[in-house]
């Protein structure tokens, strides 16, 4: 079940200058209920984005038709709290593919790594800059290349290098995943589970 | 070389070590429910793996279960489907299964130390953030999630980088009505919701040493709640009691064994942790919280403080308020509250309804007050029938629930309705984490029962 190659995007992005940005916000505990892993996207951020009655709450970003793309650009602390994959599932399934803040909650990011959308952390004056852009000019694009570990906001040219291990780097720019390589490791495993006192 | 209790223990686990990379990373015991497992139960197979080690996975049903009427069939089809995977997947691979009705369910942060699944030097991981509490065993316990699931069913290793070290000491005497939970709110106030994001904490000082295992229990299960992985505590004699004679704890010779090893569990005295705080526990008074997350806390007696006042953005923060429908400059005591709920793997233990009933004992709930109070298992259920607090809240005017997550996360029928304000001694205070629209505030068993029997915030050393 790896993923997708990751290795240049260019999307215009999704604005959501909001800080401490919860899994529960993400997805609500109510719409855990699946057992596969189908059709989170719907409910994406729900409560933010619908009234109790089900309509859309105007407001909100992902209700904006003006707002779209494959990159989701949020505040700082990003994806806190409960460790549901179905977070970064639903982040996925809308059809992200890339999320960008100053700051991830540790869960979170490894969720997004191990089902290949890419978290990427800038500096909050850069985040600031890509917040300002993209309200400018909803239009604005984004690339990311994760080969050069590059984020660019192509009208003004601004960039900054981010952050990602070696291995991950790989995995992602290959579609590989953890499970590919521990299933490889199977007798060094074994070996090592005997030696456990219990 | 000195070395910290944390890398003692994670030192151990590894096999393998990647350049520039994570460490390949062994799990001893493995804990899942019925959330987070479906889907890597789906992707074993899709992949034509196996369950390597059974035996190290433990399975219980408690996050979408109700907490009536068990023994009836679940209504919810939805839920229904997943304890029926859970079932299922457990059958199949031959992995223990607690499932609704068994006398071993309950919370999977309650039922694994009930039964000897926690030990110290242990790694544990579960698809659910607050497997942290574990760590009040000497343990390195942390949360994961279903991706990781699978690669812990197929080859009982995660693949993680090596956390930063925080050391978080807190000594003094604990003031009359501060508890445990107390002191974990006071702590992430103090760090912030993100404040601990990248370390493992290790707690030590006076006050987690004189902790009861519960006590540890709380604070270690809160530490996700500042962003850290994990928390930590060594393991002493109070830790050797707790475990020895349960149900999955080493017997006779490798009890001696273990033992051997578990003593050389603590931080040697020069070791060197990258952070380091250090807190009088006499200072700290019963806490709440009165924002949308679990930093936003303060003492019970304190004001909202301004958003000057508070790290992070102003907007931010005025969302938070209002939300809560409060403001800047708030006295919290004496609001009107809706909703008690006492339970959940924060404060569901027996300790936790020891302490709720030393208050409602002799008083009336308060007419204004739903209140849920919801065992972590049935052996928490058996012991507060068979230590006749069932008869001290029956008397008061409560009544006790059958075990489960419960309103902690309201996946169930728990729900605090739309805009409803509740008390509760669970460890999230999200925008509708209790039920859509719903408000929260989090607080000790104490601050609970108070505000149960008064129908507002009350300060419980007013009534104790």
């Amino acid at each position: 079940m790896a993923y997708d190659k990751f290795q240049i995007l260019k999307s215009t992005a999704v604005p959501l200058p909001i800080e401490n940005v919860d899994t529960d916000q993400i997805i609500p505990a109510r719409f855990l209920k699946a057992t596969e892993r189908v059709g989170f996207g719907d409910n994406l951020f729900r409560d933010w984005r619908y009234n109790p009655d089900n309509s859309p709450k105007e407001q909100f970003v992902l209700n904006n038709p003006i707002y779209k793309g494959k990159i989701l650009v949020g505040g700082r602390n990003f994806g806190s709290g409960s460790s549901r994959e179905h977070a970064a599932w639903a982040v996925y399934d809308y059809g992200f593919r890339c999320v960008v803040s100053s700051f991830f909650a540790d869960i979170f990011r490894g969720n997004c790594l191990n089902i290949g959308v890419l978290p990427v952390q800038v500096s909050a004056g850069f985040l600031d800059k890509i917040f300002k852009a993209v309200e400018a000019n909803p239009e604005t694009e984004i690339e990311i290349n994760l080969s050069t570990q590059t984020i660019t906001i192509l009208a003004s040219g601004e960039k900054e290098s981010f952050d990602i291990n070696d291995y991950k780097k790989e995995n992602m720019l290959n579609g590989y995943d953890d499970i590919d390589y521990l299933t490889k490791m199977t007798t060094e495993i074994k070996a090592f589970a005997k030696t456990r006192p219990f | 070389m000195s070395t910290t209790l944390f890398d003692k223990v994670w030192d151990a686990h590894v096999i393998r070590k990647i350049k520039d990379g994570p460490d390949v990373f062994f799990i001893d015991r493995h804990l899942i429910h019925e959330v987070t497992s479906p889907v890597a139960f789906l992707g074993l197979k899709s992949r034509n793996n196996t369950v390597l080690y059974p035996e190290r996975t433990f399975a219980t049903a408690d996050h979408n279960t109700p907490t009536i009427n068990q023994h009836l069939p679940v209504e919810d089809p939805l839920s229904v489907n997943q304890l029926k995977a859970l079932e299922e997947n457990a059958a199949e691979w031959g992995i223990s299964h607690w499932g609704l009705g068994h006398q071993k369910n309950g919370i999977v942060h309650v039922v694994g130390p009930e039964n000897g699944i926690t030990l110290p030097g242990a790694t544990i991981v579960c698809g659910d953030s607050h497997t942290s509490t574990h760590g009040a065993f000497g343990a390195i316990a942390f949360g994961i999630g279903t991706s990781e699931v699978e690669m812990v069913l197929s080859s009982q290793c995660i693949m993680q980088p090596k956390p930063q070290k925080m050391r978080i000491n807190v000594n003094g005497k604990l003031g009359l009505g501060v508890t445990p939970k107390d002191v974990a709110l006071f702590i992430i106030s103090q760090l912030t919701t993100s404040g601990a994001t990248g370390y493992f904490v290790e707690y030590a000082g006076d006050v987690f040493r004189n902790m009861t295992m519960e006590g540890r229990m709380t604070v270690c299960n809160l530490s996700i709640e500042m962003g850290a992985r994990g928390g930590i505590i060594a393991p002493d004699q109070k830790t050797f009691d707790y475990v020895k004679g349960r149900l999955y704890a080493p017997k006779g010779a490798d009890w001696d064994k273990a033992m051997t090893y578990w003593e050389t569990l603590s931080t040697d005295d020069d070791a060197v942790f990258d952070k380091e705080f250090t807190f009088d526990g006499s200072a700290i008074e019963p806490m709440i919280t009165y924002g949308t997350n679990p930093g936003m806390g303060t003492g019970i007696s304190n004001n909202i403080p301004n958003a000057e006042e508070v790290e992070g953005g102003i907007d931010s923060y005025k969302k938070s308020l209002n939300y809560m429908g409060f403001a800047e400059g708030d006295t919290m005591i004496g609001k009107k509250v809706d909703y008690v709920f006492i339970g959940s793997c924060t404060n569901g233990r027996i300790e936790d309804f020891r302490a709720f009933a030393s208050i409602v004992k002799g008083r009336k709930k308060a007419e204004n007050i739903t209140a849920w109070l919801v065992p972590g298992s049935h052996v928490v259920e058996a012991d507060i029938k068979k230590e006749g607090l069932l008869d001290i809240f029956t008397e008061a005017g409560f009544a006790l629930r059958e075990p489960g997550c419960s309103a902690c996360l309201a996946m169930n029928d728990d729900k605090v309705p739309v805009g409803k304000l509740a008390v509760s001694t669970s460890n999230r205070n999200f925008e509708g984490r209790q039920g859509p629209g719903s408000r929260t505030i989090l607080a000790s068993p104490l601050v609970a029962a108070a505000t149960a029997v008064t129908g507002v915030l009350t300060d419980p050393r007013t009534l104790l």
